[in-house]
């Protein structure tokens, strides 16, 4: 009876132990840890190379990631954040906590990329998502506003998608975007705060589009079989996000986190976010990805702001959007 | 009685103990917000139009609430039929769902591709539209008509049966009847049914959020939560609440003038019998039929749309609702807890002392449980890692948050007992632990009950706190439902959101049978 | 002896004086007009009424410092006697130890005391299930077990009908025989103070004044009783 409690407590004082295998703490967006989203996977992949422990901490959405981060400040246990977009990136490089990367790869991206701070994993157009019997699909911002559509759309003060649709307007329309804005209130059938209430709303046949990605028609296609709804294209180019990811200067473990920064950019992490997170990937990887992505419509311009101008532009262009929809 | 006789005890102590903990959890975590703010501009336009539409909205959804309650309440007090227990308890329903839920029910009735405008569509009517201030209203009448119901329902149910069958040997029609006897009990009850509600659509937030329609829709709430996530302005966050506070500490000082109803925990299941409501069956019948289908119709479409998915549910989704369970019963178990503590207190002091305990015990009506769960991370967060205290801190302030409601059922309880069994109970010796165990809490059991299935059912859905400390392990099933949402899988949400519903029900059913069970 | 000293009890703008003593082992009726202050002077002694001034004594010791519980007495009010969610057994249980936690030989005992009120048997069951006259009896078993040497009556058999108080106060008659009480009943009927008590205690206009034998108080009743007794 005495020998199985003797080994019982030396496992007991050995599990600490056992966990001292280096640990890596990334945080992220919620649904980037989810069940559902490439967490898990990302976790398995690492792990079999690191010989450490990789802990993906999820906090909220992209806009939260930030402000936890910046709650935590220089105490974070935090080695890599993960999920800004470039809307962010400024404000993050602002806040000091976070160092260069020392990254270089062969980006597939539809811009240059050359961010000392963070780096690239996947990327996206913004686009309306619209079911594809929808009569009449506008082909441009004044398309949609000469329309009688209803969109749901995001709101920019407490989501990504929603930032990227203001930093669209005023990419493609410059000092015209407050017109652009006053045109689309009526059209707008209401703001939601984040985007899965905002596309829950439209698969529930609420709207008629819905403020996403040119990618997420490829989720219906691929998981669900349903090839019904597909995203406009719009003249005046589509808006980008790039997510990216950066080493925090306090990290605990900085090589652990260089690592896992490199290990971003190679095929066993990229091959795993098409079908999970549902963007391109930022390096392509070797094998290719699933075809029916190739089928997805793909905008003819890309529009990106640099991450200061962005910054800049920030408070007024919020200020705008305001100022039309708050009539 | 012989105070001076007796010790101060420990009822007292712990009652205190309570009020410091709720005093750390409301003001504390604001004023760790406020020591972490750097340099804050000042209030700007965009929050002053928020604070106007946070007081205009709660004022029209507080006052629908209740015109609407009235018609229902007096139904149910003077009508009898076969399950109509069963109809009460069901009213109910829409206090107790999480925020989510009701929204996807709502807009399933009411949105435009529900089940009202393909009617309306059918009739060749203009469509109603959902979105914009209207929908914040809706959704709060939706919300809190069933509270405003119980509450005046318990007046209803107060006025002594003698009183009818006098006003009926002296030949009173129901005008005489409403003017003499029913409207002086309304006098006493509207105002506080009213104000509670108010104090309740002051500081809602998820509602405005997708129902809103846009920016004009913004309550201080809401514009909190921004100023964290957007502006990162800690400052300005702390500013905001203690705006909402002062908003709420005026309502509430307006609500200390008016009695405010008591037991809303007790027994509603007698009707009284009447002698002038002959005539108006039907019209009663059809109140209640609008009734029970603005309440229960948006419930039907997501029980619809996701009970076939339930049992089809991944297993971290079932992990989560077991997260979510003992987070309820925790925060059910320490909502008594704190609720007995600060009754037993309140019932031994005196004077202005018992007062302030007593309105402590209101204070989380006031406060904005993002600001509690940001300042608690401020506070947590250099001692230890948040995740661990995940479950634990939100099991804590959703006792917090349900506790306003706990202690109106069990303070006009523990003041019966007092009255009925407290001089009994004195003579015989029995003090302390012996009078709470033999006398206190057998004779509590039905309040308690109540009081515990509405701490559990609330916690069970709430998404506060728990986002700003969970990660991958302890997720709890509203924020499951969340990620499935995140995750472009609707379906399997919806069947979440069944499952949650059917938790939320089922924790308040069992808590509140089991008071019920009590005998004599 | 019980020692009312000098005592002066206030509620609202009411005064109520008292200065007398009644003798151990005796059966004091309290009567008088209603509003008189008859209940608000056995609240006195069982210590639910703090005196604004005096004290009172029992065997000389003073119980004005004392908790109710604490006070050599039993009380019986004039309802809630019984708490209706404990079993009968428990509630006469309580006589013995406020906690309940009975020994065997206490619940033997509980048994005794209520085979002595004529109950024997009906322990588990709830107040609610028994008779209002049941009901008292099983109040006056728990008066048995507490063996206290003071039982303060307030009217507790005030709802029964003439036939069953008659029984009542037969019984807490034999019961203060046998154990040595000193009762002190409140009532506002001359027949049950006739039926029980050997001395009687009339409060009027703001005084208690000393009790008196029974018989010889209704013989030549003062001023301020013939009034109240209609005569």
């Amino acid at each position: 009876m005495r020998c199985p409690m003797l080994v019982a407590g030396l496992m007991l004082t050995g599990a600490p132990a056992l966990a001292q295998a280096p640990a890596l703490t990334v945080y992220t967006y919620d649904s980037f840890v989810s069940e559902w989203g490439p967490g898990p996977q990302v976790k398995t992949a690492f792990e079999e190379i690191c010989d450490c422990t990789l802990n993906l901490v999820g906090a909220g959405d992209g806009a939260a990631l930030l402000a936890r981060v910046q709650l935590e400040g220089a105490r974070s246990q935090a080695d890599v954040v993960l999920g800004l977009d470039t809307n962010l990136t400024a404000a993050a490089a602002e806040t000091g906590l976070f160092a260069p990367h020392g990254v270089s790869a062969e980006f597939d991206l539809p811009v240059e990329w050359d961010d000392p701070l963070f780096v690239p994993f996947d990327w996206g157009y913004f686009a309306f998502v619209h079911d594809r019997d929808l009569a009449e699909v506008p082909g441009s911002f004044e398309d949609l506003i000469a329309s009688d559509l209803q969109i749901v759309i995001q709101d920019p003060r407490s989501s990504t998608p929603g930032l990227g649709l203001l930093m669209w307007v005023k990419a493609a329309y410059g000092d015209r975007a407050a017109e652009i804005w006053q045109g689309l209130a009526p059209r707008i059938l209401t703001v939601t705060p984040g985007w899965s209430e905002a596309y829950g709303l439209f698969l529930n046949g609420e709207a008629d589009m819905v403020l996403s990605y040119t990618t997420s028609p490829a989720y219906h296609t691929i998981a669900e079989d349903d090839d019904s709804k597909t995203a406009a294209i719009f003249a005046e180019g589509h808006y980008l996000q790039v997510e990216v990811a950066g080493k925090l200067a306090a990290a605990p473990q900085p090589e652990l986190a260089d690592q896992f920064l490199e290990f971003m950019t190679t095929d066993a992490f990229q091959s795993i976010l098409p079908e999970t997170n549902w963007m391109y990937p930022a390096v392509m990887p070797a094998n290719g990805i699933d075809p029916r992505f190739d089928d997805l419509p793909r905008p003819e311009t890309a529009l990106l702001l640099p991450a200061e101008e962005a910054a800049e532009l920030r408070a007024a262009a919020l200020a705008e959007w305001l100022g039309a929809l708050s009539r | 009685m012989a105070g001076r006789a007796e010790p101060l005890g420990p009822a007292v102590w712990a009652g205190t103990a309570v009020a410091a903990v709720l005093l750390a959890l409301t003001l504390g975590s604001l004023g760790a917000v406020a020591w972490n703010a750097g340099a804050t501009a000042g209030l700007g336009a965009a929050d002053w139009a928020a604070i106007r539409f946070t007081v205009v909205q709660a004022l029209v959804s507080a006052l629908l609430s209740v015109m609407l309650a009235l018609p229902v309440a007096r139904a149910l007090a003077r009508r009898r039929f076969p399950g109509r227990g069963l109809l009460i308890t069901l009213l109910g329903a829409p206090f107790l769902l999480p925020t989510l839920v009701a929204v996807l029910g709502l807009v399933a009735v009411f949105g435009r591709n529900g089940v009202v405008n393909g009617w309306l569509a059918a009739a060749g009517l203009h469509p109603v539209q959902i979105y914009g201030p209207q929908g914040v209203i809706l959704a709060h009448v939706f919300f809190n008509m069933p509270l405003a119901t119980r509450l005046i329902l318990q007046g209803w149910l107060a006025i002594p049966a003698e009183r009818f069958r006098l006003a009926a040997s002296l030949g009173f029609g129901p005008r005489d009847l409403f003017r003499q006897i029913e409207l002086p009990m309304l006098r006493e009850v509207v105002p506080g049914a009213f104000l509670v509600i108010l104090l309740i659509c002051l500081t809602s937030f998820a509602v405005a959020l997708t129902l809103g329609g846009g920016p004009r829709a913004t309550t201080v709430e809401l514009a909190i939560y921004q100023a964290f996530r957007f502006d990162f302005d800690l400052g300005r966050a702390a500013r905001l609440a203690l705006v909402q506070f002062v908003l709420c500490a005026v309502a509430a000082a307006v609500t200390l003038q008016v009695p405010v109803p008591g037991a809303f925990g007790g027994g509603l299941d007698r009707a009284v019998r009447r002698w002038d409501a002959r005539r108006l069956g039907l019209l009663d019948a059809g109140v209640l039929a609008l009734a029970t289908a603005f309440l229960l119709v948006p419930l039907l479409m997501v029980v619809l749309a996701g009970l076939p998915r339930v049992w089809a549910l991944p297993a971290p989704v079932w992990q989560a609702a077991w997260h979510s369970v003992q987070v309820a019963l925790g925060s059910a178990v320490l909502t008594l807890g704190f609720a007995l503590a600060l009754g037993l207190a309140v019932l031994r002091m005196r004077g202005p002392l018992a007062q302030g305990l007593e309105t402590t015990g209101m204070l989380s009506l006031a406060a904005s449980p993002l600001v509690i769960g940001t300042g608690l991370f401020l506070i947590v967060y250099p001692v230890m890692d948040p995740a661990r205290a995940a479950l634990p801190v939100t099991a804590l302030v959703n006792a917090a948050m349900a506790l306003p409601f706990a202690l109106r059922a069990i303070l006009p309880a523990l003041r019966q007992v007092d009255r009925d069994y407290g001089r009994l109970a004195s003579s015989l010796g029995m003090a302390g632990w012996t009078r709470l165990r033999l006398v206190i809490l057998p004779r509590l059991r039905r309040p308690l009950g109540f009081s515990g299935g509405l701490a559990a059912a609330l916690s069970m859905g709430d998404l506060g706190v728990i986002v700003l400390f969970a990660e991958t392990g302890n997720q709890t099933l509203p924020m499951q439902l969340q990620r499935l949402m995140g995750a472009y899988r609707m379906g399997e949400a919806m069947g979440a959101a069944v499952l949650l519903l059917g938790l939320s029900l089922l924790a308040f059913w069992a808590f509140d049978r089991w008071g019920r069970r009590a005998a004599a | 002896m019980l020692q009312l000293e000098d005592l002066e009890l206030r509620q609202g703008g009411f005064a109520l004086r008292a200065n007398l003593a009644v003798p151990a082992g005796t059966r004091t009726a309290i009567i008088g007009p209603s509003g008189a202050g008859k209940s608000t002077l056995l609240s006195a002694v069982a210590g639910f009424h703090d005196p604004d001034r005096g004290r009172v004594l029992w065997q000389g010791q003073d119980l004005t410092p004392l908790p109710p519980g604490q006070r050599p007495l039993s009380i019986l009010f004039q309802d809630n006697n019984l708490f209706p969610h404990l079993t009968v057994a428990q509630n006469v249980g309580l006589g013995l130890r406020p906690d309940l936690r009975l020994s065997r030989q206490q619940r033997a005992d509980v048994e005794a005391a209520l085979d002595r009120v004529g109950l024997a048997g009906l322990g588990p069951r709830r107040p609610a299930a028994l008779s209002g006259g049941q009901q008292s009896r099983v109040a006056l078993a728990r008066v048995l077990l507490r063996k206290r040497p003071l039982l303060l009556l307030d009217e507790p058999f005030a709802a029964l009908g003439p036939a069953l108080k008659a029984e009542m106060l037969g019984l807490v008659g034999s019961i203060a025989n046998g154990s040595g009480l000193t009762v002190l009943m409140v009532t506002h009927d001359p027949a049950d103070a006739r039926r029980l008590c050997d001395l009687a205690l009339l409060v009027e206009g703001g005084q208690a004044h000393p009790p008196q034998p029974t018989e010889a108080l209704f013989a030549d009743p003062p001023e301020a009783l013939r009034r109240y007794l209609g005569t």
